[in-house]
């Protein structure tokens, strides 16, 4: 039977049935749930459309969040592309620009899927809908390779867990970006292998990663850490579809981040009184949101 | 744990528990108040009261007094959507005793009734409403919920748990809170799966029985 115990479980498992992890994780999860496989599917569908609208939505040069601070980049970072005046091309110009799109929505009151949580909503979006693009994948790979990335991050959440308020910004965005990393895998034709070792290579490359939101805000340096979430993914996929491997096994790695978010002080887990928060330009963004 | 408490809920930003949870809070009071809200008055505590501006926590609030959920895309035009309502609203800051950091106290007034909760965002978008009128609750809205009130008179209490179990109804938590012996009290009865607004009915037939409210799963 499968479980969420281990990542190793799991690609034991896909490799024992020569099934990918996305196809097994849909059908225990519907006998799990006494919900029929189809029905499952529809969900995820409706969810992957709502991150589909986000992206747009979020792609707005008018967009303000709540509180004033933040807003628009999304749409730079299009312009930007379209113009030709990025680095490194438009795939990875456009992860950017979707993740920061979905991420500024979520500041501004906008309609987003909590994957995991709200503040690193635009990760894994960023990262699926980026290959559908630059792959031409149909909406039932895509959708399916969320089941592969859920089943990621209830491993993360049964050894470590997801909220920044407990293990820091590692465990939502780290954790957003480790499952962001599994799904491209798949979606890229990678083994199972290859996704337990670029989730392994995701989680190391955010390790310790505080969390530090400016006025407690989800946005001043969430938003931006969506960027880097999903460049961390692309990074984590490439390197394991060329075949490196982590030499710290996956399951060992997930672990460390539990540790490691266990010795970090309250003041670096979303209290907002470390980090970037504690600046003197953090403090002054407080006083103009909140007058006290 | 399942998928979709990985990937979702689909909600509006930016909050769990400032936006989400704070949206649910509105709408468990919109459906006791059970007809549309003409005034509301929301005293904030805590962490609500400090970053309520930032997080949109007052929108969301009145989107759900306004029985919006917490997916609805029109949340972050609550306060113009209530302005065509004719809903009016005064939302102030201040300190409640007992109360958890993200608490909201929400007093309704519709055409001809009125009620007051205290509810709490205790993380992830799940609340607890903990006072209904100034009596003691415990409602999650993870499950059906039969909100009975009731005078505080011998044998009242049996009558409904049998004619839950009767209609073949499981009870998953129960709550009894009374203002004075004797005077009103208020059942909480969390029930697992779904029941009928018949059954609703026949508990507020019953004797020394005021009112009784049904909410579903929000
Ligand atoms: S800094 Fe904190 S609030 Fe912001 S995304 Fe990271 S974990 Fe979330």
């Amino acid at each position: 039977m499968l479980n969420y115990n281990t990542i190793a479980g799991l690609v034991e498992q896909a490799e024992q049935t020569g099934k990918p992890v996305s196809e097994l994780v849909l059908a225990q999860q519907a006998e799990q749930t006494e919900r029929p496989v189809e029905d499952l599917y529809e969900e995820m569908r409706r969810t992957f459309q709502v991150m589909e609208e986000s992206v747009t939505s979020g792609i707005d040069p008018d967009l303000r969040s709540t509180s004033g601070l933040t807003g628009g980049t999304a749409y730079r970072m299009q312009q930007a592309v379209r113009e030709g005046r990025t680095l490194c091309g438009e795939v990875f110009g456009g992860a950017l620009t979707r993740a920061l799109a979905v991420s500024e929505l979520n500041a501004s009151m906008g309609r987003i899927v909590a994957s995991p949580t709200a503040g690193s909503c635009g990760i894994l979006p960023a990262a699926v809908l980026t290959l559908k693009e630059a792959r031409g994948l149909d909406e039932r790979t895509c959708v399916m390779s969320l089941f592969t990335a859920s089943a990621v991050g209830m491993v993360i959440a049964n050894n470590a867990c997801l909220a920044g308020a407990q293990g820091g910004c590692q465990a939502e965005c780290g954790s957003a970006s480790a499952m962001a990393a599994a799904a491209l895998v798949e979606l890229a034709g990678g083994t199972p292998a290859m996704m337990a070792n670029a989730v392994a290579i995701a989680i190391k490359n955010i390790l310790g990663l505080v969390c530090d939101p400016v006025a407690g805000l989800v946005e001043i340096p969430c938003i931006k850490r969506n960027a880097s979430g999903v460049a961390n993914a692309l990074c984590a996929a490439e390197l394991a579809l060329a075949g490196i491997t982590s030499a710290i096994p996956v399951d060992e790695v997930i672990l460390t981040m539990k540790r490691v978010g266990d010795t970090m002080p309250s003041a670096l887990r979303e209290t907002a009184e470390g980090g970037l928060a504690m600046t003197p330009t953090g403090r002054r963004l407080f006083k103009q949101v909140f007058g006290t | 744990m399942n998928v979709f408490d990985i990937i979702g809920p689909v909600m509006i930003g930016p909050s769990s528990s400032h936006t989400a949870g704070a949206a649910r809070i509105g709408r468990i009071a919109y459906m006791l108040l059970g007809q549309p809200a003409r005034r509301a008055e929301i005293l904030l505590h805590g962490s609500f009261a400090k970053t309520y501006k930032g997080h949109g926590t007052d929108k969301a609030l009145i989107a759900g007094i306004m029985g919006m959920k917490p997916d609805d895309a029109r949340l972050r035009d609550s306060f113009e959507l209530a302005k065509q309502a004719g809903l009016s609203f005064e939302i102030t800051t201040g300190h409640l005793e007992d109360a958890h950091p993200n608490t909201a106290q929400i007093t309704l007034y519709g055409e001809d009734s009125r009620v007051s909760i205290r509810g709490a965002s205790v993380g992830g978008g799940n609340i607890l409403i903990n006072r209904i009128n100034g009596m003691a609750v415990e409602i999650s809205g993870q499950f059906t919920t039969l909100i009975v009130l009731h005078r505080d008179a011998p044998g009242t209490i049996a009558h409904v748990t049998e004619l839950l179990g009767s209609n073949g109804i499981n009870i998953a938590n129960f709550r009894l809170a009374r203002e004075q012996k004797g005077g009103t009290a208020v059942m909480t009865i969390e029930i697992d799966g779904d029941a009928g607004s018949e059954l609703n009915r026949q508990v507020a037939a019953l004797e020394n029985v005021l009112g009784s409210t049904m909410l579903k799963p929000i």
